[in-house]
C-alpha cells in the first residue's frame, strides 16, 4: 500500500501543493504591500470571505466565473478602501480594526450566503488551464508545470510583479519610506496617507482574488470557506520577512506539507491518531521558522503606527 | 464634528452593525416569546429557510405549545449533520408534536454555542438541542442551572447523570457498511477513497463501518482514509480528494459539512460518491449513488413524549436501521444494477437482525 515514493505520487503530491499554496500566496503578498507601508491588516480573512462570496455568488447567478472573479476582486478594493478610511484617515488602531473586518467579512458572507443562496450549489468554477496541453508532451515535469489552472500562474506571477512594485517603481520606494519613517517621507513631499491608501487597496485587492480564486477552484461556497486561511497568510509575510520570495517560499512550503500530510495519509503511511498530529504538521514548521527568522529580519519601522504631522 | 469623533462613531457603527451580522447570520428570531400558531408548518420538501422559525402546530394544542431550540456548529443547509436535526425538527412541526421551533446555527465557536443554549434556556424552551458532541463540556454546566429545562445533547452516549440530560447518537456505521458493500461493488480500480474530518464521533464510526463493509464485499479493495483535521475546510476537502484519485480511486465517500469540496472534485473527474448525515444527491445527480440519512426525528420523537410526560432526562438514545432513525437512500437518476440494490437491501436487513456485525 505503501506507494508514496514513486515518481507519479509525488508529482502529484507537489502539485497539490501548489494548488494549496495559491490563496496563501495571493492573499499573503498582498499583505505585505501593505505591511511594507507600515499598515497590519487582521482582516484578510475577512476581505477574502467577502471575495470568495462575491465571486461564488456572481459566478452562481450570471454562470460566469470570469465575471465572478472580476467582482472578487472589486468587492477587494471596495474593503480595502473601507479599511483605509478607518486606519488611515481616522487613525484607528489597527489590529482591532482588523479584527473588526474580519468579523464583519465572516458574519456578513454567511449571511448573505443563507439569504441569497441557501443549501450549497456547485458552480461551473475557473478551470481553465492554459497550458494543459504542454502537460501531456512534457512528461512527468510538464504535468508538475502546465496542469494548473490560470490562477495559479497569475499567482506566481504577481510574485516578480510585487517584486519589481516595491523594489524598482517610485511607488515601491515611497511605500518602503513610509512603512519606516513617514515623518522623513512627509518632509520630502511624499504623500504619507494617500501611499498607505494604495498600498491597503492593493492589498485588499489581493485578498479579495485570493477569496475569489479559493471558491471559484473549488467550484462553491460554504460557511467560513477560508477556514483561517487569511491568519495564516499574515504569519507567511513575517515568514516571508516582508520580501515576495520569501512569502512565495513559505506559501509553498505550507501548502506542499499539507499535500504531503494528506498523501501519506492516503497512502497509509501515518493513520489513527498520528494522522491528527500530522495534520498540524504545516502550522507547527511555520510557528518554527517565525521564530528562527524573527531574530534576524527587522519588521517595517513603522508597522502597525498610525501617521500624523504631530508624531 | 471633529475627525475624532466621527471616527469614533463610525467604529462604534462599524461594531454595532459587525456584531449584529455576525449574530443574525445564524439566529434564527430564537429568544422570542412564544408565537402564535396562525400559520401552517412548512412542507417537509420545502428548501431550508434558516432565518424564519416555524412557529405552529397544525392542531390546536390543549396544553401549552411545546417549544423546542436546536444550536447547532454548521449551517441549517448544510447537506449534512446541522440539516439532518433541521429537517428532523420541522418533520416534528409539521406533525403537531412540536409547536414552536427556533434555531441557532454556525455556531462552531463553542463559547457562542453555550450562550446561545443557556439564552433559549433562559427564555423557558421547553427542549433545547445542543447538536454537537463538541457542546458537551458547557451543557454540563448549564444545564443544573435550569432543572426545569430539558435538554438534549448528541452525537453522544453520556447524559452526565444529569436529570434534566437526554444524549442521542447514531450507529452510523451500519449505513457505512452497506455504502461500503454497494462501493465494492461498482468500483473498478479497487481502490476506494475516504475523506473524513476529525477521528471522533459518528464520522469515525461512518469511516469505519465503510472500510468494514468494502473490504467485506471485496477483499481485494483498498479503502484509503484521510483526516483532514477540520470539520469545515472545504479546499482541503476538496485536495484529500484530489489525492485520493490522484492514487487510483475511482469510488469517494466521506462525513461531515466540508465534503462539498470533495464532491466537487468528483464531479469533475467523473467518480462516485457516496455520502452520509443528509441526502447528498443535490451536490451531483451525475455521481452520488447513495446516501445514509439520519432521521433524527426518531429520537426526537420519544424525547419530546417523555419530556411532556414529565421525565425531561437521563436517557441514551442510539438510532439504528430497526428503529428507522437511519435510511439509505439511492439516486433515482442514476442507473444502478438491480442487483447492487438487492445486495444493500440484505446487508440491511443482515446487520438487522444481527447475522451481520460492522466489528463496532
Amino acid at each position: 500500500m505503501n506507494d508514496f515514493f514513486t515518481v507519479s505520487i509525488i508529482i502529484a503530491t507537489l502539485a497539490s501543493g501548489i494548488r494549496l499554496a495559491v490563496p496563501f500566496l495571493l492573499a499573503a503578498l498582498g499583505e505585505a504591500v501593505g505591511q511594507r507601508a507600515g499598515v497590519l491588516n487582521l482582516g484578510v480573512e475577512g476581505v477574502m470571505l467577502i471575495g470568495a462570496f462575491a465571486a461564488y455568488y456572481t459566478a452562481l447567478e450570471t454562470g460566469s466565473a470570469s465575471f465572478g472573479l472580476l467582482m472578487g476582486l472589486v468587492v477587494g478594493a471596495a474593503m480595502g478602501l473601507i479599511y483605509a478610511f478607518i486606519t488611515v484617515v481616522m487613525h484607528a488602531e489597527q489590529g482591532i480594526s482588523g479584527i473588526g473586518i474580519y468579523l464583519f467579512g465572516l458574519g456578513f458572507t454567511d449571511l448573505l450566503f443563507q439569504k441569497q443562496v441557501g443549501t450549497p450549489r456547485p458552480i461551473s468554477g475557473l478551470q481553465t488551464k492554459p497550458f494543459d496541453w504542454l502537460a501531456n508532451d512534457t512528461g512527468r515535469a510538464g504535468e508538475l508545470l502546465f496542469s494548473h489552472t490560470v490562477l495559479t500562474y497569475v499567482a506566481f506571477l504577481l510574485v516578480p510583479v510585487v517584486y519589481w512594485l516595491i523594489t524598482r517603481t517610485t511607488f515601491g520606494l515611497n511605500v518602503r519610506a513610509v512603512g519606516e519613517n513617514p515623518q522623513a517621507a512627509d518632509t520630502l513631499g511624499v504623500s504619507v496617507n494617500g501611499i498607505r491608501t494604495a498600498a491597503i487597496i492593493i492589498g485588499n485587492t489581493m485578498a479579495g482574488l485570493a477569496g475569489a480564486a479559493l471558491a471559484l477552484e473549488i467550484g462553491i461556497f460554504q460557511q467560513n470557506l477560508t477556514a483561517g486561511r487569511g491568519f495564516i497568510a499574515i504569519a507567511l509575510v513575517y515568514f516571508g520577512a516582508w520580501r515576495p520570495v520569501g512569502v512565495m517560499t513559505g506559501s509553498l512550503l505550507f501548502g506542499i506539507v499539507s499535500a504531503t500530510v494528506l498523501q501519506l495519509q492516503v497512502q497509509d503511511v501515518i493513520s489513527g491518531s498520528v494522522s491528527s498530529i500530522a495534520n498540524m504538521a504545516p502550522a507547527v514548521l511555520t510557528v518554527i521558522v517565525l521564530v528562527v527568522v524573527s531574530r534576524r529580519i527587522g519588521q517595517p519601522a513603522a508597522l502597525t503606527r498610525p501617521f500624523t504631522r504631530d508624531g | 464634528m471633529k475627525p475624532r469623533l466621527v471616527f469614533r462613531l463610525f467604529l462604534a457603527l462599524l461594531a454595532v452593525f459587525s456584531l449584529a451580522v455576525a449574530g443574525c447570520g445564524n439566529d434564527d428570531d430564537a429568544p422570542s416569546g412564544p408565537a402564535p400558531a396562525t400559520e401552517a408548518p412548512a412542507p417537509a420538501t420545502e428548501a431550508p429557510a434558516p432565518t424564519e422559525a416555524p412557529t405552529e402546530a397544525p392542531a390546536p394544542e390543549p396544553e401549552e405549545p411545546f417549544r423546542v431550540a436546536v444550536v447547532a456548529p454548521s449551517a441549517s443547509n448544510d447537506l449534512a449533520f446541522t440539516q439532518s436535526m433541521y429537517d428532523a425538527v420541522n418533520s416534528l412541526v409539521a406533525s403537531g408534536q412540536i409547536a414552536e421551533f427556533a434555531i441557532t446555527d454556525g455556531t462552531f465557536i463553542v463559547e457562542d454555542a453555550a450562550a446561545a443554549i443557556r439564552g433559549y434556556a433562559d427564555e423557558g424552551y421547553h427542549l433545547v438541542i445542543a447538536h454537537g458532541s463538541q457542546y458537551g463540556g458547557p451543557l454540563e454546566e448549564i444545564a443544573p442551572d435550569f432543572p426545569d429545562v430539558s435538554f438534549a445533547w448528541g452525537t453522544a452516549v453520556d447524559t452526565f447523570g444529569l436529570p434534566n440530560v437526554y444524549s442521542y447518537s447514531v450507529r452510523s456505521d451500519l449505513g457505512g457498511y452497506v455504502n461500503g458493500v454497494v462501493a465494492a461493488q461498482l468500483t473498478e480500480s479497487n481502490v476506494i477513497g475516504v475523506v473524513g474530518p476529525i477521528e471522533v464521533g459518528d464520522a469515525k464510526l461512518y469511516v469505519d463501518g465503510f472500510a468494514a463493509g468494502a473490504t467485506a464485499q471485496n477483499p481485494d479493495v483498498e479503502v484509503n482514509i484521510v483526516y483532514t483535521g477540520s470539520f469545515a475546510d472545504v479546499a482541503l476537502a476538496a485536495e484529500a480528494a484530489q489525492s485520493h484519485i490522484s492514487a487510483g480511486a475511482d469510488v469517494l465517500t466521506g462525513s461531515a459539512q466540508m465534503v462539498v469540496g470533495a464532491t466537487g472534485v468528483a464531479q469533475e473527474n467523473g467518480v462516485l460518491w457516496f455520502g452520509t448525515q443528509a441526502n447528498q444527491t443535490a451536490l451531483g445527480e451525475d455521481i452520488v449513488v447513495a446516501s445514509q440519512v439520519y432521521r433524527w426525528e426518531v429520537v426526537l420523537s420519544k424525547v419530546v413524549d417523555q419530556v411532556k410526560a414529565g421525565t425531561l432526562g437521563g436517557e441514551t438514545f442510539i438510532m439504528t436501521f430497526e428503529d428507522g432513525g437511519l435510511d439509505i437512500q439511492f439516486n433515482d437518476v442514476m442507473d444502478i444494477p438491480a442487483d447492487v440494490l438487492a445486495s444493500a437491501q440484505a446487508t440491511i436487513d443482515g446487520l438487522s437482525d444481527g447475522s451481520i456485525s460492522t466489528g463496532q
